[in-house]
């Protein structure tokens, strides 16, 4: 924002059209790079899903298909936009819009270097929150304009998914926040320069608040909203051409924005070597962090089967909302606890003292404790539940039972 | 009057908070008034956003639009044959329509002396007309560019956040809401719970 505003300025214009003019391109800017960015996450994701699945991928176009997605975006905008018959024309035609716009709002508290943010609010943390549940709106919308059964029952299942995973995921934002003291994005990253990553103070809240933000998107494993075996594609049945395609590039451009703000919040954000020298480099780290962790949701979800609708609400409100709760605790007691390293010298002496050590080492241990413990909880869980399943299957069909063992037993 | 971009989306907030509060009335469509609702609750949010309060506006937006604004819809989508009322139910609309002017007017009479702070010292004593003083304010913290005005006082998230925890504060009701809200929480369990038997 600074920096369109000066260059403007010194193009000669007075200073209150260059600040006025200044944002409104940078804005411009902003929202169109990460409009843009699904033309190439897309390739990515579908030659890391064809690697996956042992197949070649697109490879016509460009090279290694790079340029696959710019054949697709101009069929679909050639094609033609359907209005089935008694379709609620207003909030059916809104709710693309409203998809996209929510989620090309979240990019605006994103700290790209330092300097580079669209706008450092103080309340960050929770307008990153508040934006997010916007999308639960759209996809409402979506489902009862529509008048088709299949998309209805998709726009339930959201209303549930997405207000359920929205609670780990605020109970783990609040561990980044409570650590750094403050909800500005570029303060959490800041403060990560002077200490560790809050990775290594808080590991579980890392993972948990990927899942739930998994969950929130709506992407396999946690992709029921448009389950295509049970509900066809969900709330989004009846759309065509690009009021589809802006569906599909919410999804994805959200899905890397889970990268991006695991990376800032978690992970560091820009810093890395030499970024006070050059802060460009910021971007470049911010992104390698963000595609990794963008590598990793990919995983998941090309790894993992659907859950069913019960199982994705009992993994979270009987696993992940626990969980975080506990973890959070437990990270606030500790943080208040042990004693905190003197905020003196060079970031080496910053890091590499004893007290400093014994923080983060004690801290990462107890979350890693936290995660393990609980994991080993779900899963003695789960074997109870199937072994009195089993049970009540023996009982009832004692016939189909002894047949099916083996003879020996 | 001066007019500066604040006032320009002063009034775009405005017409879109009443201009939805009033189609969330005269809709025929139950489902159409709730989406109207939360173009309501938007505009508010942006009104927030113009008094430099932002923690309101985003706890607006969370609260009201993503889950009370949310759950209505919901309501309204499970409730069979509430949509597409053709005919008015009942014949009151008159009387309320009355009541509304009235207590606009009466809201009008009321708020307009609250412009000039002496003219509140004389109905109300010192004590209104000081409001913002009696909020803990951190003088030093700039505002984030939306309101130009810089005398304008903002109050930040800390002190939000100190003012209830702390005895002098807010602490008892902060603390009565949140016993009132477990036990509506654990409620809901049990009301929800299946059978044992």
């Amino acid at each position: 924002m600074y920096y369109a505003s000066k260059l403007l300025k010194d193009a000669g214009l007075s200073d209150g059209l260059a600040n006025t003019l200044g944002i409104y391109i940078s804005v411009l800017l902003l929202a169109t790079v990460f409009l843009l960015l699904p033309i190439f996450t897309i390739w990515v994701e579908r030659k890391v899903a064809a690697r996956f699945q042992n197949r070649v991928g697109p490879n016509r176009v460009g090279p290694f298909g790079i340029l696959q997605s710019i054949p697709d975006v101009v069929k679909l905008l050639s094609k033609e936009l359907i209005f089935p018959r008694n379709v609620d024309r207003i909030p059916y035609m809104i709710s693309p819009v409203l998809m996209v716009v929510s989620v090309i709002m979240m990019v605006a508290v994103v700290p790209l270097a330092p300097n580079i943010i669209g706008t450092d609010l103080s309340i960050g943390a929770l307008y990153f929150v508040a934006i997010s549940s916007l999308s639960t709106i759209g996809v409402v919308m979506a489902g009862w304009g529509s008048n088709n059964k299949y998309a209805l029952l998709g726009a339930f299942r959201t209303v549930a998914q997405l207000i359920s995973y929205e609670i780990p995921m605020v109970f783990t934002l609040l561990v980044p926040v409570m650590l750094a003291g403050t909800m500005s994005m570029q303060k959490i990253v800041d403060f990560q320069g002077d200490n560790y990553w809050i990775f290594f103070y808080a590991p579980t809240a890392f993972i948990i608040f990927i899942l739930s933000n998994l969950g929130e998107v709506g992407r396999s494993p946690f992709d029921l909203i448009e389950a295509e075996s049970e509900l066809v594609a969900g709330f989004m049945i009846e759309y065509s051409a690009m009021a589809f395609a802006m569906f599909y590039l919410a999804e994805f451009l959200h899905a890397f924005l889970i990268g991006v703000f695991a990376a800032t919040l978690f992970m560091g954000g820009w810093q890395g070597p030499f970024v006070q020298d050059l802060p460009v480099l910021g971007i470049l780290y911010l992104s390698a962090k963000a595609f990794f962790i963008y590598f990793l949701t990919m995983w998941i979800r090309l790894t993992l089967p659907r859950f069913r609708i019960d199982q994705m609400m009992a993994f979270n409100w009987k696993f992940l909302v626990p969980v975080s709760i506990v973890h959070l605790l437990i990270t606030g007691f500790l943080w208040k606890v042990l004693p905190e390293p003197e905020v003196t010298g060079n970031i080496f002496d910053r890091l590499f003292n004893g007290e400093a050590l014994l923080r983060v080492g004690v801290m990462f241990l107890l979350s890693a404790l936290v995660f393990v413990f609980s994991l080993r909880m779900l899963r003695n869980a789960i074997l109870r539940g199937r072994e009195a399943t089993s049970a009540k299957l023996r009982e009832a069909y004692p016939a189909a039972h002894a047949a099916a063992a083996p003879a020996g037993d | 009057m001066e007019i500066t971009w604040q006032t320009i989306a002063f009034f775009a907030f405005a017409v879109m908070t009443l201009g939805g509060g009033l189609m969330v009335v005269i809709s025929r469509n139950l489902w159409h008034s709730a989406l109207f609702l939360m173009l309501s609750l938007f505009g508010t949010s942006g009104l927030f956003v113009l008094l430099v309060a932002p923690f309101l506006a985003a706890v607006q937006v969370l609260v009201y639009i993503g889950a009370i604004a949310i759950l209505v819809l919901f309501a309204i989508m499970l409730t069979r044959r509430m949509m597409g009322l053709e005919e008015t139910q009942n014949t009151q609309w008159p009387a309320a329509a009355a009541v509304a002017v009235l207590l606009f007017i009466i809201l009008v009479i009321t708020l307009s002396p609250l412009v000039d702070e002496k003219a509140v010292t004389d109905i109300f004593g010192d004590k209104v007309a000081n409001l913002n003083a009696h909020l803990p304010v951190d003088p030093d913290a700039k505002g984030s560019g939306v309101v130009a005005n810089d005398d304008l006082k903002i109050v930040t998230v800390e002190k939000i956040g100190e003012a209830l925890v702390t005895r002098d504060g807010f602490v008892l009701p902060f603390e009565l809401a949140s016993i009132l809200l477990t036990a509506a929480l654990i409620g809901a369990i049990v009301v929800a719970r299946e059978d044992e038997a």
